[in-house]
């Protein structure tokens, strides 16, 4: 349960777009079920930038594929936009960034974006002028003709980004998408998404295990426990936008990242224990 | 890579350092290795005639020398392996009644090319189909799959005049015992290759609510493209294959199959005249297996440079 102390007051007022009621998540092993989620309940209204943080292995991942309708909950219900899930990903309610860029190698850079647009039927020339407007946003308005591959792996993910917010979804889906970036380029890209989520007006869900990262992103972190993954703690982030460099060096923002940190904190001993049933299940291939 | 791969055959020298001519112009690579590796074998050959052939007479101006080679092998012997000269020779004499042999060779190479392409095209066809079908259908797959393994094991020899009986002696027989050849390993790479793409994309493809066309389309088809070009490029020399081995019961005078079958019966006294028709054959298939690849790259140009022929 979330207390509402903890949803900032602009955000309490706004439309619900991810209702989350009671959901479980069970993988089924050679060696019996593995509760990988546990009576899950998060309401996240519109406009709000919430991360999923927790030890690996607690489940984050799958919440947010199960937001996205990637995987179906075992128990429970999800609504998305005040509808199910199911029929929000129908409606293409929302759009995917993964650690991955996943970029389409014979496609170019600006093909790639429009990917989305050709998938729903846009005509071309609105699908030219959004693939323009998006690589500019993500800084990339030159390189619309380059192939992935010319490209480095920020840019990559830049495109990528630019992808999902092609079709102006109300809700982006992140899974950890500066996970596999160097760490100045990760927190330029920090910046970069803050710009984006403020100009587009969307509502974000980002899955990360770097606290600083969650800290200065969000407006509130859901700090999550291992294996069953519950909802430990939601901490609201109040610090001010806009979101700038200098955010990094404010006393407010070194208290919120301890305090994640020792929301977090109690899970290490267990975390260390579970390493062993994470490996299990990848190897059983159902991480 | 085709450098190492030809460092141990070609003497150093032919080989430029990296990043020089050769990486400008690859092209002219691929062809002075192709001369280095034709030029290894004919030395090759020839040094076997010298060792363990038949005795010959060697005339330089007005100096007449005959060699009588050490030892004596009957595969080097002139019925089984004309002197290279002897079949070079062979292409400027006219066949009976007609142009000189490289016309005449030239004419059946285009003739048997033009109907292998029928039949390349629709096996690539008929096995891209039957990959698509495939892939969407478990059960199908189950059923199916064993009988086009199957159908590659009987011989193309046996098939060829059924079909010719069934079909009239005409070049679309021809064309179908072409098919025969090159649908399967078409077929075996796209059930491969329409599976091979990234996992995430597909699931990129399935937050957009794609339809299954629309993910066949746009990312299957795509992403199978490296593995459909590998089978097609076997398809294509299996294709020239097929079309020679459909002509010889469908008596179709103007192909290379005629030809091979012509030049057999006078091999004991012309041996020369088929070892040219083999060249003829190699030749036809390389020429199409090079289109292939040229398609390849004009189509993934951009996206990944394709491997040498």
């Amino acid at each position: 349960m979330i207390p509402d102390s903890a949803i900032p007051a602009a955000a309490a007022a706004a439309t619900p777009v991810v209702e989350i009621r009671g959901v479980d998540k069970t993988f089924a092993t050679a060696s019996g079920g593995v509760v990988a989620l546990q009576g899950i309940d998060l309401t996240i209204r519109a406009g709000e930038f919430v991360s999923l943080i927790g030890p690996s292995g607690c489940g984050k991942s799958t919440l947010l594929r199960i937001i996205g309708d990637l995987t179906g909950p075992s128990a429970g219900d999800v609504l998305v936009n005040g509808k199910p899930s199911h029929r929000a990903r129908l409606d293409r309610d929302y759009g995917m960034v993964f650690q991955a860029p996943v970029l389409m190698d014979w496609r170019t850079v600006s093909r790639n974006v429009e990917l989305p647009l050709e998938v729903m039927r846009y005509p071309k020339a609105d699908r030219q002028a959004r693939s323009k407007r998006l690589l500019d946003l993500v800084e990339l308005g030159e390189f619309g003709d380059r192939y992935p591959w010319q490209l480095s792996g920020g840019m990559q993910q830049r495109v990528a980004i630019a992808r999902a917010f092609a079709f102006d979804p109300a809700l982006i889906l992140m899974d950890e998408p500066f996970g596999a970036l160097d760490e100045m380029t990760r927190e330029r890209m920090n910046l970069e998404l803050m710009r984006i989520w403020r100009e587009t007006e969307t509502t974000i869900v980002f899955v990360t295990h770097s606290i600083p990262e969650a800290v200065f992103l969000s407006t509130r972190v859901v700090v999550m426990s291992p294996r069953p993954g519950r909802v430990n703690r939601v901490v609201a982030v109040d610090l001010p936008q806009p979101r700038t460099f200098e955010t990094r060096e404010e006393r407010r923002y070194f208290e919120l990242v301890t305090e994640v940190r020792e929301a977090l904190r109690g899970f290490e001993e267990a975390a260390a224990v579970d390493e062993v049933v994470d490996a299990r299940i990848r190897v059983e291939g159902i991480g | 890579m085709t450098t190492s791969a030809a460092a141990g055959i070609v003497p150093p020298g032919l080989l430029a350092p990296a990043g020089g001519w050769s990486r400008r112009h690859p092209l002219l690579r691929q062809a002075v290795l192709l001369g280095g590796v034709l030029l290894l074998i004919a030395f090759a050959w020839e040094a076997a005639k010298w060792l363990a052939g038949d005795p010959w007479r060697i005339a330089i101006g007005g100096f007449t020398y005959t060699h009588t080679p050490p030892l004596a092998w009957r595969i080097a012997s002139d019925i089984s392996l004309p002197h290279l000269w002897t079949i070079v020779a062979t292409l400027f004499d006219p066949v009976p009644g007609g142009p000189p042999l490289w016309l005449f060779l030239t004419g059946a190479a285009f003739y048997t090319l033009r109907t292998a392409f029928v039949g390349f095209a629709a096996g690539a066809l008929l096995g891209l189909g039957l990959g698509i079908v495939f892939v969407h259908s478990r059960f199908l797959e189950r059923a199916l799959v064993p009988w086009v393994v199957g159908s590659q094991t009987v011989p193309i020899i046996a098939i060829a005049p059924i079909v010719v009986v069934a079909l009239g002696a005409s070049w679309i027989s021809v064309a179908v015992v072409a098919t025969y050849l090159t649908f399967f390993p078409v077929a075996i790479a796209a059930i491969r290759g329409l599976r091979a793409y990234d996992r995430r994309a597909g699931e990129l493809m399935r937050s957009y609510a794609a339809s299954t066309p629309q993910v066949l389309w746009k990312l299957r088809l795509p992403a199978s493209v490296p593995y459909l070009f590998s089978a097609l490029r076997v398809a294509a020399a299996a294709s020239v294959v097929g079309t020679i081995v459909g002509e010889l019961p469908s008596g179709i005078p103007e192909g290379l199959g005629r030809a091979v079958l012509n030049f057999t019966q006078y091999y004991v006294t012309a041996p020369e005249r088929l070892w040219a028709t083999v060249a003829s054959c190699a030749m036809t298939g390389l020429v199409f297996v090079g289109l292939v690849r040229f398609a390849e790259a004009f189509l993934t140009r951009g996206r990944y440079r394709p491997a040498a022929v």
